[in-house]
């Protein structure tokens, strides 16, 4: 039981980094129409740029906020020198192009950190765990993690619902043209969406660095989640990226930590230890594929493109 | 009584169902009868590895083909079809590892399978269209990948050694290299001669047009989604073909071979080669492999050239290459 | 009404907060020509919609040559014999205005798994393709993309596509919009060549063309059908003149809004 409450906040934490991800490829995709593959490199690039910064300042905050700062910078350079040229095309166009960067990305990584990964520690008290609830012992770190997203994640609710930029952003999601009319700066305005979703991506890479790793690749891993997650949620829709999320976290967490059990239960050892792994990984894309059939627009679609 | 009314002459794809020598066609015939040749340079120049590159190259075109039907021809952009290439290639192995060696029981029941799984997954993401149906293939595609490096009883993540070829008694010896190499170049002019049937017949003629327009078709009475959902088996299957032959010729198959970059390789090749067109796959898949061999060779970061090329063609051309040298735009 | 091809009873659809049918009720008999017409908005392309297929009712029943076809897909509506053009031409760009015909007749006759024939030169698929583009009037374009033909000629290539499905009931939505006094003219006379051997249901905002066609006319506005009836007493009715016929004496050739 106590294992099970564990692996649920696992999930919630899951779900929130998930989260983090989905609403910046939502965005994009809602406002400038743009597919971007590279979106898991930002992830990446996110955590590289933390563990070189906290080495270098011997500190992991300092690491965290240069980090950030540098993926904001990093995604509205790529926006002005790569993306904008992509804007208006077909989608396909769009994922040949970021999937050339995707390559890009990683080869550069390789270039300037070298083949293997890198290691972000944490400050040691963030390390020991701590009594929640009678009888649950949870790491500080990703109660860290599970409260820092949730806060990221209202403040983006407050940019996007209640600030001037986030008026526009909606606006252009509903009809740009009629705001490039209205003379707002258009590509300003996606300049800094674009920025924005690099920021979240990388913020989120930073978060994970600690207990999951800095790697090459690591960004192609979670952006297939990423994408689950907008199916399930709804394209365009960041209520529904933030439900779906924490679902599809849950549920993969779960799944991976429960399911070789029960199958052991049902089936024969045998056949549990060769399906167990396979199948647990599965999970989420079972749940993926029953929404496709009961509801392909997802669960809270926003208005159809 | 089958009269014959000619096709108009601007038709798109006159020049695949009747032979009309132009400079477009130059291209193509001469890139196949240069691959015709080369176990002949292999042979005078002791250059073995020629035929082990190309022969990968001609697997991969039958891969190409395959995704061109659905993408260049059906309109549906799948990010997942190495999928098919690993369940061709692991049904090959599977069977193998469980001492079935004869490519007459392997071979079918490898392509039964990716048909199967292109059932399953097609019934599905069809529903979608765009951007969904991308990322849904991609889902689908990285689900079966997981699967993979979960069986340990065939390698998981560390892939499976297939140590004898497929056999086929008597009829032909798949360790010949030069032998092997003919057989994946007479199935890959099968395979495009196949497609410039499919496309031009009624159910060819059935999946352009819901490309063209989705809408209209089902106005006039198609019922288009169980149409589109064949032409998906189809590609399916014919990638599985692809995976029996990799699995033959690298005596090996892995978890990798399904990773979503092998599919956006598939992609690239069939957009650089021009989507739509009846040897465009074959020219993409000689020039990104050709391309990839090229730079691997003269630099350790090969992709830091490759990645911002494919992102200028993505930018730059339409139509691939083969438009870029009939000077032509499709549609 | 005896001979009702289609009758319509307490069709609605909402979206959200707005209701674009409100309760329709139409019967239309074989051979009649039946024109909708009403102010913009009134709900006419929902309702084109509802009876073709692609927009669910939320109330109320479709019938059609005596079977109940509110909730059949659009294409199999198509098979049926009720053929629908549509108001902006839909048509397949890349492809030639034969084979364009060609497709609608392909797609009536079984099915389209064949896999190896060239459906080209199929004699079966390309006479009456070609007999629908003579019909039509366009039987020197036939060999021409589609999108190089004139926007007058696209109009009659929609229509030509519709008839080429061999309908019994052609909806047809706004034929001729974006048309010229002599296009327009055209098409009314190949409308009325067709009188008798088919049911039109017509949706136009052409007042001389409705009067020139129409058997009977039924007003919609606000999603409600206020009227009903012959054209001269359609023409009369109070409730129709203030509605809908006094602001739109000026739109007699159906230009369309920029």
């Amino acid at each position: 039981m106590l294992y099970f409450i564990e692996q649920c906040l696992n999930g919630v934490q899951l779900g929130m980094l998930l989260f983090l991800l989905a609403a910046g490829l939502t965005l994009v995709f809602g406002i400038m129409d743009l597919v971007n593959l590279a979106h898991g490199s930002l992830y990446m690039l996110g955590a590289y740029f933390a563990a070189t910064f906290a080495a270098v300042t011997g500190s992991f905050v300092a690491g965290l906020a240069l980090a950030v700062a540098a993926s904001l910078l990093m995604g509205m350079v790529l926006e002005l020198v790569a993306i904008r040229r992509l804007y208006g095309r077909g989608h396909l166009d769009h994922v040949l192009g970021t999937f050339g960067l995707i390559l890009f990305f990683n080869e550069l990584v390789r270039l300037v950190w070298g083949p293997a990964g890198l290691t972000l520690p944490l400050p040691r008290e963030m390390l020991t765990a701590v009594q929640i609830i009678p009888g649950v012992h949870y790491p500080i770190y990703r109660l860290v993690i599970i409260l820092a997203t949730l806060g990221v994640a209202a403040l983006l609710y407050l940019v996007v619902m209640r600030s001037r930029l986030g008026m526009l952003i909606r606006a252009g999601a509903s009809n740009r043209e009629m705001v490039g009319a209205l003379g707002i700066n258009i590509k300003l305005l996606y300049t800094l969406v674009f920025g924005l979703g690099a920021a979240l991506a990388g913020f989120a890479g930073v978060m994970q660095a600690p207990i999951l790793t800095v790697q090459i690749g690591m960004g192609e891993n979670i952006l297939i989640l990423a994408f689950v997650v907008i199916i399930i949620g709804g394209i365009g829709s960041i209520r529904g990226a933030f439900v779906a999320a924490l679902i599809v976290g849950l549920i993969d967490t779960l799944g991976r930590a429960f399911l070789p059990d029960l199958l052991r239960v049902a089936l024969s050892t045998n056949a549990a230890q060769t399906l167990g792994p396979a199948l647990s990984a599965m999970s989420i894309y079972v749940l993926m594929a029953a929404i496709l059939v009961f509801r392909p627009e997802g669960l809270f679609p926003a208005a159809s493109r | 009584m089958t009269g014959q009314i000619d096709p108009p002459l601007d038709s798109p794809l006159v020049a695949a169902s009747r032979f009309r020598l132009t400079a477009g066609m130059a291209l193509p015939v001469l890139l196949v009868a240069a691959l015709a040749l080369i176990p002949v340079y292999a042979a005078v120049t002791s250059d073995t590895f020629a035929i082990t590159l190309f022969t990968r190259v001609l697997i991969l075109a039958i891969g190409a083909v395959s995704l061109n039907l659905i993408m260049g021809y059906g309109g549906m952009v799948s990010f997942g079809h190495a999928a098919y290439l690993g369940i061709g290639g692991y049904a090959v192995g599977v069977l193998a590892k469980e001492g079935i060696g004869s490519g007459f029981v392997q071979w079918p029941l490898a392509i039964a399978a990716s048909a199967l799984f292109a059932l399953g997954v097609g019934a599905l993401s069809l529903r979608t269209r765009g951007v969904y149906f991308i990322m849904i293939t991609l889902a689908f595609a990285q689900m079966i990948y997981y699967v993979a490096i979960g069986l340990d009883r065939y390698g998981g993540d560390d892939g499976l050694t297939i140590y004898k070829r497929s056999t086929f008694g008597s009829l032909i010896d798949l360790n010949n290299k030069t032998l092997f190499y003919y057989l994946c170049f007479g199935l890959l002019l099968a395979s495009i001669y196949f497609i410039a049937r499919l496309t031009n017949s009624r159910f060819g003629l059935a999946i352009r047009g819901a490309r063209s327009n989705d809408r209209r078709m089902r106005a006039i009475g198609f019922p288009t989604f169980r149409y589109r959902l064949v032409c998906f088996v189809i590609a399916g299957a014919l990638c599985g073909l692809a995976g029996v032959l990799l699995a033959n010729h690298t005596n090996f198959v892995s978890p990798a071979l399904m990773h979503w970059t092998r599919s956006g390789d598939l992609i690239v090749m069939v957009v650089l080669g021009g989507l739509g067109s009846l040897f465009g796959p074959l020219i993409g898949a000689v020039t990104f492999l050709l391309l990839e061999e090229g730079l691997s060779r003269v630099t350790q970061y090969p992709d830091l050239i490759l990645g911002p090329l494919l992102l200028l063609v993505a930018i730059y051309v339409n139509g691939g290459i083969e438009g870029l040298i009939e000077g032509r735009r499709l549609g | 009404m005896a001979n009702a091809l289609l009758h319509v009873e307490g069709l609605t659809r909402r979206f959200g907060g707005v209701i674009a049918a409100d309760s329709v009720t139409l019967e239309i008999s074989a051979g009649e020509v039946h024109a909708v017409i009403g102010p913009n908005g009134a709900g006419k392309s929902t309702l084109v919609g509802l009876l073709a297929g692609e927009v669910a009712s939320q109330e109320g029943t479709i019938r059609y040559d005596g079977g109940d076809i509110t909730r059949l897909p659009v294409y199999r509506r198509s098979r049926l014999g009720l053929a629908r053009s549509f108001q902006i031409s839909s048509l397949f760009p890349d492809f030639t205005a034969l084979d364009n015909v060609a497709l609608a007749v392909q797609a009536h006759q079984g099915h389209s798994f064949h896999f190896w024939r060239d459906a080209r030169r199929e004699y079966e698929l390309r006479k009456p393709a070609q007999a629908a583009l003579e019909h039509a009037g366009l039987a020197d374009r036939a060999g021409v993309r589609v999108h190089r033909l004139s926007h007058g000629e696209q109009r009659q290539l929609e229509i030509a596509m519709a008839l080429a499905t061999q309908p019994r009931l052609l909806l047809l939505d706004e034929p001729m919009a974006g048309m010229g006094p002599e296009e327009s003219a055209q098409m009314v006379a190949m409308l009325r060549r067709l009188k008798g051997s088919m049911t039109i249901l017509l949706i136009e905002h052409d007042m001389e063309a409705v009067f020139a066609l129409a058997d009977r006319i039924s007003v919609l506005v606000y999603g409600r059908v206020i009227a009903c009836g012959r054209p001269e007493d359609v023409r009369a009715d109070p409730a129709v003149r203030k509605a809908y016929l006094g602001e739109k004496e000026s739109e007699r050739h159906g230009r369309p809004n920029a």
